[in-house]
């Protein structure tokens, strides 16, 4: 060995000994944005969604703001799917299948009710081990037989969807059926708001002939009963809070967006990948299965053919994505999705409530989605 | 003195190419161990083999002189091996301090750890930037900022150092200094230095023959999927070692069975 190969690294000792200093001090806004998206990915569809409100507000005036309620309504399923999909997308996968899970669990659950005699509470349950059950042989497909999750769930759609005609003859329970024998199905569909102001007038003797008016002089009460929240939306947002907890405060929620991020450096640093995986399918059949408990709640009947088995799939997939949520996983926020949902149903309803031809609600929604997947590679490339 | 992980006649196919051979390996306590070998020779497999990432197709290894099997990186993880791969197995979208503990993070004392399952985040940011202190590998204005925002380097910091805070039989190192400036590989021979102080063995793989030469007590020769030869490195210059890893010189005769 020579000195001179030796020697290089002596020219260290009058070296710098500052470490890398990567802060930069002058950013511009732009460049702040950027590095706020990219730490809280949900506050773009958060600010599209102020900005929708606001717009729709001044558009159509003071009409608008006392319906949003209504739009919480109309997400109450489509939601909870959202929900479900989300978890899926942040592993890099896709479920094609949460929608037609939800109506199969749906009917399941009336047909355990009214055909098998159980009591609902009980139907209700096993609704969602099918739903979980059904995540479960998507979750199998994909880390046993490596299927790729869009083709997997795919093929699982269509299963799933033609065994709800099969099994249930495409026979709908009847809403009136429900209310009077198992009350519980449609529990989601009920307003605490109106079950407390009946409950408080009851106490104080007060009772109407047909329906309350809206209007009785009694201002507190009026206003929470023209609240119209039900069950169904306070379960969409207890799910929403409890995944927020869980992917941001467990193990598991870090392994997912571990997972979704880069499978195998996941499993080099001990995450267990096909577990995570399947816990990820499971959960979200599971969770799909609680929607197709709303739908009930929604639409107060048990359809086979609700719309939902086709259109929820690509509805809860529109929703996540313009939630901001990543679809080469690992990244996003539960939060996206739940005002991705939101976006998607103040357009629907502000829309519909301004008379324009609703086509013009899907050319909104479609510009939405490619905005949205192009923001997520804007602020995939921030340093910092 | 008896090996403290030692493998032997360990063989992995992939199709029809075989990575390694009836490969025996050695490593004694105490040591820092270098493996060397040209591209292809079949290293990584060998590495591999010894920390979980590839069950071979046969033969044994033994750690302590108990025979193992590790079916997953955890497995080894268990028993004491830590490894930094070449890709350093890093989540970019996710923070220093939940990379440093993915897969063993802590949980919160009492109810809310055991019950709620929460994670005791602070616990983790702290040990997390105590170990990159310890390091002196950099300095991170932010634990919690995303590995992606970070430079090769600091990449590389973050994988030695979460290897070196968990590793307490082996540690295995894969081109540890590949992406680092000549600064940053001195920090990392100096870690590798210590680590050994503390007795913990360490293999390290590399193509930077001066930093072998400076810091491996035994230098392990890989060609053809095979152990060529153990060598000393004092007794050899870097010349001998990359003609004997190149076949362009017989080994000697006393360092095959070394």
């Amino acid at each position: 060995m020579s000195d001179k190969a030796d020697n290089y690294e002596a020219a260290l000792q009058g070296a710098s000994q500052d470490v890398a200093h990567f802060e930069v001090q002058d950013k511009s806004l732009l460049m702040r944005f950027q590095s706020a998206l990219h730490k809280t990915p949900s506050l773009v569809p958060l600010i599209v969604l102020v900005c929708a409100i606001m717009i729709f507000a001044g558009w159509l005036g003071p009409r608008f703001l006392p319906q949003m309620t209504l739009v919480f309504q109309q997400i109450q399923v489509v939601g909870i799917l959202a929900l479900a999909q989300t978890l899926v997308i942040l592993t890099a996968g896709i479920d094609l299948s949460v929608g037609a899970i939800a109506v199969f669990c749906s009917v399941i659950m009336g047909k355990f009710t009214f055909d098998y005699g159980l009591p609902p509470a009980v139907a209700v349950c096993c609704g969602i081990v099918a739903g979980a059950a059904i995540g479960g042989v998507s979750g199998w497909l994909v880390t046993r037989i490596k299927i790729p999750p869009f083709i997997a769930t795919l093929g699982v759609w269509q299963i799933v969807l033609a065994a709800n005609y099969i099994y249930s003859r495409n026979e709908t329970i009847r809403a009136r059926t429900i209310r009077e024998e198992a009350p519980l199905l449609q529990w989601l569909g009920l307003k605490p708001n109106e079950q407390f102001v009946t409950w408080i007038e009851n106490l104080r003797g007060i009772t109407y002939e047909r329906i309350r008016p809206n209007d009785t002089g009694q201002f507190m009460l009026d206003i929470i009963w023209q609240t119209k929240i039900t069950y169904g939306v306070l379960t969409l947002i207890a799910l929403t809070v409890l995944l927020a907890y869980m992917l941001r405060s467990t193990a598991w929620g870090r392994h997912v967006y571990a997972v979704g991020d880069d499978p195998d450096a996941a499993e080099l640093a001990g995450v267990n990948v096909k577990r995570t995986l399947m816990s990820v399918y499971m959960l979200a059949g599971a969770i799909a299965a609680v929607a197709g408990w709303s739908l009930i709640g929604r639409f107060a009947s048990v359809s086979p053919s609700a719309s939902t088995g086709l259109e929820g799939n690509i509805e809860s997939i529109t929703a996540v994505v313009i939630g901001g949520i990543s679809l080469f996983g690992g990244r996003g926020s539960i939060w996206g999705a739940f005002f991705g949902a939101l976006i998607v149903g103040v357009f629907m309803l502000g829309l519909g409530m301004a008379g324009v031809n609703p086509q013009w609600t899907f050319m909104l929604i479609g510009t939405l989605i490619i905005l949205a997947v192009g923001i997520d590679q804007w602020i995939r490339k921030v340093a910092a | 003195m008896e090996p403290i992980l030692k493998g032997r006649n360990l063989t992995k196919r992939y199709g029809k190419v075989v990575a390694l051979d009836n490969c025996d390996f050695d490593l004694y306590p105490g040591e820092i161990l270098a493996v060397i070998g040209d591209n292809g020779a079949g290293k990584s497999t060998l590495i591999k083999a010894l920390s979980g990432a590839v069950v071979p197709d046969s033969g044994t290894v033994e750690l302590e002189g108990r025979a193992v099997r590790f079916s997953s990186p955890n497995d080894a993880r268990h028993a004491g091996i830590e490894t930094v791969y070449q890709t350093l197995a890093v989540s970019p979208a996710l923070s220093i301090a939940d990379n440093m503990f993915m897969g063993r993070e802590i949980r919160k004392p009492g109810l809310r750890g055991s019950l709620l399952r929460q994670l005791d985040k602070p616990a983790m940011e702290k040990a997390a930037r105590e170990k990159l202190t310890d390091l002196g590998l950099m300095t991170i204005q932010n634990i919690n900022q995303a590995v992606e925002t970070l430079s090769g380097g600091q990449r590389q910091g973050v994988a030695v150092a979460r290897a070196a805070a968990f590793g307490s039989k082996v540690i295995i190192l894969d081109e540890p200094t590949a992406a680092l400036g000549v600064k940053e590989s001195r920090k990392v021979l100096e870690l590798i230095l210590d680590v050994r102080s503390r007795g913990i063995p360490i293999i390290l793989i590399s193509h930077n023959m001066p930093h072998v030469f400076e810091v491996a007590d035994r230098i392990h020769i890989h060609r053809l999927g095979q152990r060529l030869c153990v060598v000393d490195p004092k007794d050899y210059t870097m010349s001998d070692a990359v003609a004997f890893m190149t076949g362009a010189k017989e080994p000697p005769n006393e360092a095959m069975v070394a």
